[in-house]
C-alpha cells in the first residue's frame, strides 16, 4: 500500500469556493494555539474580536473604517495580479498618497471643497502611481524583479514622509509633535452617525465597480488578461507589452495612493507617523484570497477588516502586540497555498508495485 | 578613522552575508525564498531567547539555526512536494515571521545576555588596516568566512554540489539521473532557512545584544536582492553584504558627527542602493550569460516531464 497523489480529471466549483473558507477556518483553529501559547484564551480572545468588530454600531463602524484603505490598496494589488505582476509596494504607495494630498490640502489655498477634494484625489493618484510607476519602468524596460524594487520602496516612502513630518511639513504650533497641521474643513471627506465613518467608503465600493467594468467590459482590460495568462501570443496579436507593463503598474500604485487620500482626508485630517498600519500588506492577501475578482475584493476587505479591528481589540485587553495579527495572515495564506493543491490533485492509497 | 569605518562595515555586513547565503543555497535548488526578512526575525528571536535560558551563545545560534530551518520547511513543504506559488508562500513566511515573533517576543522586551565579543586571531589581526575589521572579530563572523568558502566548494568542487546546480537548472534531466529533486530541494529550502536564521541571531547576539520588534528592518529584503547581484555567487556575496555594510556604516557614521542631513534621509540609502545595485545587476544579467538557475520559481512535477 502506498500513497500517492494524482490531478483531477475536473475541479468541482464547490472546491474551489469553499477552499479560501475552509483556509480561514483552519488558520483560526491553528492560531488558537498560538494565542493559548502565549497566554490567552483563544476562544474567549475570537468570541471578543467579533463583539468588538460586529457587535456595536460603533464597533461596525470601525471596521469599515478599516475596510475602506484595504479595499483600495488591494484592487491596486489585483490589477498588477492580472497581469503576473507582483506590487508588493501597496504601502509605500499608500504614503505617496497621503503625501501628495497632504501636499494639496496645505499648500494649494482652495476653498471650495469640492475642488479641493477633486485635486487631493488627483494628487494622490498621480503621486502613488509615480511610486510603482518607477518599478514599471524598470521591470518594462530592463526586466528588474518588481517584487524587491516594489518592496524596498515602501521603506523609503515611510522614511520620506518622517522626513517631512519630523521636518519642513512639522506643525509649527504643534509642540514638536511629528505631524503636519490639521487640514482645513474644505479638505476633509463627510463623516456619518457621530462616527469615523467617511465617504471614503462610498469611493472605494465606486472604484470596485470602475474596476469590475473595466476588466471585463473594456479591450483595455481584455489586453491586461491576455498578456498575463500568455505575454507571447499578446506580441504576436500586436499588444506593446511593455507600455502596457508600466501603464498596469502606474494604475496599480494609483489606485493604493487613493487609500493614502482617503486616509488622510477622510480620517487622520493630517499626515502622521504610521498613517497605515500594513495595509499595504494585508493588501497582497487579501487580492489572492480574492481570486482577481473585484466583488471578491469588497468582501475579503471587510472580513479582514473585521480581524484587524478585532486584533486591535485584543492589543487593549490582552497587551498582544499589532503584529500578531500578520502571524495570523500569514497561517491563511499557507493553508490556502496548501489547499490549492488539494483542489487540483486528490490522494490516492494504491496497492502493489505501480503508481504513478 | 578608515580602521573603524572597515570594522563597522564588517559587522553590518555579516547578518546581512548569512541571509544572502541562505538565500542563494535557496535558489540554487530553484527556489524563490521572500521569507528571507521572516525567518531573520525567528532566528533573532530564538537565538536570544535559546542564550537568556541556557547562557550559551552556541546554544543560542543552533537554536536560531533550527527554527528558522523548522519555519522554513513550512515553506519547502508548500512549494515542492505541493508545488504552490513561491512568492506568495514567500510572503507569507515573512508575515508568518514577523507576527510570530512580535507575539512570543513580547516577553524578551527588555531582557539582557553578554552577546558576542571580539576575540583577536593572533598575527592576522596586527595587519595594518584590514587586521582590526576582519581578525579581530567575534566568532560568527569567522563562521560565516568559513560558511563563504564551504558554500563555494560545495557548489562547485562536490558532486552533491552539482547535483543541487543542476536541480535549480534542469530538474528534468537531473531526475533522469537519479537525483531526488523534491528531497534535493527540500533539504535545500530547510538548511538555506536555518543559515538565514543565523543571520538574524546576529542581529540579537551580536550587533545589539537584546529583542527588539522587528529588529531586521528591511535587511531580509535588501538580502534577496544580493542575491542576483551576487549572481548566486557566496565569493559575491560577500562582496555585496560588505558593500552594504559599508553603507550602513558610512550613514552612522554621518549620524554619529551630526551633519544636517535628516536622519530619515540618511536611512534611506541603503534601501536606495539596493535597489540601484538591483537594477545595475539586472542589467548586466541580461548582456553577459545568466547566472540564474534556470528553472528558478519553477515547481517540478514528474508527470509534466517532457
Amino acid at each position: 500500500m502506498k500513497l500517492v497523489t494524482e490531478k483531477r480529471p475536473m475541479t468541482s466549483r464547490l472546491f474551489r469556493f469553499s477552499a479560501p473558507i475552509v483556509s480561514i477556518l483552519v488558520a483560526l483553529f491553528v492560531a488558537g494555539f498560538l494565542l493559548l501559547a502565549a497566554g490567552v484564551n483563544p476562544a474567549q480572545a475570537y468570541l471578543e474580536m467579533l463583539q468588538e468588530s460586529l457587535g456595536s454600531t460603533y464597533g461596525l463602524s470601525e471596521t469599515l473604517v478599516k475596510t475602506t484603505p484595504l479595499i483600495f490598496a488591494s484592487l491596486g494589488v489585483s490589477l498588477a495580479f492580472r497581469m503576473q505582476l507582483w506590487n508588493i509596494g501597496a504601502e509605500g504607495q499608500i504614503y505617496m498618497g497621503a503625501c501628495g494630498a497632504t501636499a494639496v490640502a496645505l499648500f494649494s489655498g482652495i476653498e471650495s471643497h469640492f475642488l479641493m477634494i477633486t485635486a487631493m484625489f488627483l494628487a494622490a493618484f498621480l503621486f502613488g502611481g509615480l511610486w510603482a510607476g518607477v518599478a514599471g519602468v524598470l521591470r518594462a524596460r530592463w526586466q528588474v524583479n518588481e517584487v524587491i524594487v516594489t518592496l524596498l520602496m515602501n521603506y523609503i516612502a515611510i522614511l520620506g514622509v518622517d522626513y517631512l513630518i519630523y521636518g519642513p511639513w512639522k506643525d509649527p504650533k504643534g509642540f514638536n509633535f511629528p505631524l503636519t497641521a490639521q487640514f482645513s474643513e474644505a479638505a476633509r471627506l463627510t463623516e456619518f452617525f457621530d462616527t469615523r465613518f467617511h465617504s471614503g467608503f462610498f469611493l472605494a465600493l465606486f472604484c470596485a465597480l470602475i474596476m469590475y467594468l473595466f476588466m471585463e467590459r473594456t479591450v483595455w482590460g481584455y489586453e491586461i488578461k491576455v498578456i498575463g495568462n500568455n505575454p507571447k501570443a499578446a506580441r504576436y496579436a500586436g499588444m506593446r507589452t511593455g507600455l502596457a507593463i508600466f501603464f498596469v503598474l502606474f494604475l496599480s500604485g494609483a489606485i493604493a495612493g487613493i487609500a493614502g487620500f482617503s486616509e488622510v482626508a477622510g480620517l487622520q485630517h493630517r499626515l502622521q507617523h504610521g498613517i497605515s498600519p500594513g495595509y499595504g500588506y494585508t493588501a497582497i492577501i487579501i487580492a489572492w484570497l480574492a481570486k482577481r475578482s473585484a466583488i471578491g475584493v469588497v468582501i475579503v476587505s471587510f472580513l479582514m477588516g473585521v480581524l484587524l479591528v478585532g486584533g486591535d481589540s485584543l492589543q487593549l485587553s490582552w497587551q498582544l502586540p499589532v503584529a500578531f495579527v500578520y502571524a495570523f495572515q500569514g497561517l491563511i495564506l499557507f493553508f490556502l497555498l496548501a489547499s490549492d493543491f488539494f483542489v487540483h490533485n486528490r490522494l490516492k492509497l494504491v496497492r502493489g508495485e505501480h503508481h504513478a | 578613522m578608515l580602521e573603524i569605518l572597515l570594522d563597522a562595515t564588517v559587522r553590518a555586513g555579516t547578518p546581512i552575508l548569512f541571509a544572502t547565503l541562505g538565500a542563494i543555497i535557496n535558489e540554487r535548488a530553484g527556489i524563490i525564498n521572500l521569507g528571507i526578512e521572516g525567518l531573520m526575525l525567528i532566528g533573532a528571536l530564538a537565538g536570544f531567547a535559546a542564550t537568556q535560558a541556557s547562557g550559551s551563545l552556541l546554544i543560542g545560534v543552533l537554536a536560531a539555526f533550527v527554527a528558522a530551518l523548522l519555519a522554513g520547511s513550512i515553506h519547502a513543504f508548500i512549494t515542492v512536494p505541493l508545488r504552490g506559488n513561491q512568492i506568495v508562500s514567500g510572503l507569507a513566511l515573512t508575515m508568518f515571521g514577523i507576527g510570530i515573533t512580535a507575539l512570543f517576543g513580547r516577553s524578551m522586551v527588555g531582557l539582557t545576555i553578554s552577546g558576542f565579543e571580539r576575540v583577536a586571531i593572533p598575527g592576522l589581526s596586527q595587519l595594518p588596516i584590514i587586521g582590526k575589521a576582519f581578525f579581530n572579530q567575534d566568532l560568527l563572523i569567522y563562521f560565516s568566512f568559513l560558511l563563504v568558502v564551504a558554500i563555494g566548494f560545495f557548489f562547485y568542487r562536490t558532486r552533491w554540489g552539482l547535483a543541487l546546480r543542476t536541480v535549480g537548472e534542469n530538474p528534468a534531466a537531473a531526475d533522469t539521473c537519479g537525483v531526488p529533486v523534491t528531497l534535493a530541494r527540500f533539504l535545500a529550502v530547510t538548511i538555506g532557512s536555518g543559515i538565514v536564521g543565523i543571520g538574524g541571531a546576529y542581529l540579537s547576539l551580536a550587533t545589539t545584544p537584546m529583542w527588539i520588534e522587528n529588529m531586521t528592518a528591511g535587511r531580509g529584503w535588501i538580502a534577496v536582492a544580493l542575491v542576483i547581484f551576487a549572481s548566486w555567487s557566496s565569493y559575491r556575496a560577500l562582496a555585496g553584504a560588505y558593500l552594504f555594510g559599508g553603507i550602513t556604516a558610512m550613514q552612522l557614521r554621518f549620524q554619529a558627527m551630526g551633519t544636517t542631513v535628516s536622519v530619515h534621509i540618511l536611512q534611506m540609502m541603503p534601501y536606495f542602493f539596493t535597489i540601484l545595485v538591483l537594477v545595475i545587476s539586472t542589467i548586466r544579467l541580461q548582456k553577459g550569460s545568466s547566472q540564474q538557475p534556470e528553472n528558478l520559481g519553477q515547481p517540478y512535477d514528474r508527470e509534466d516531464r517532457k
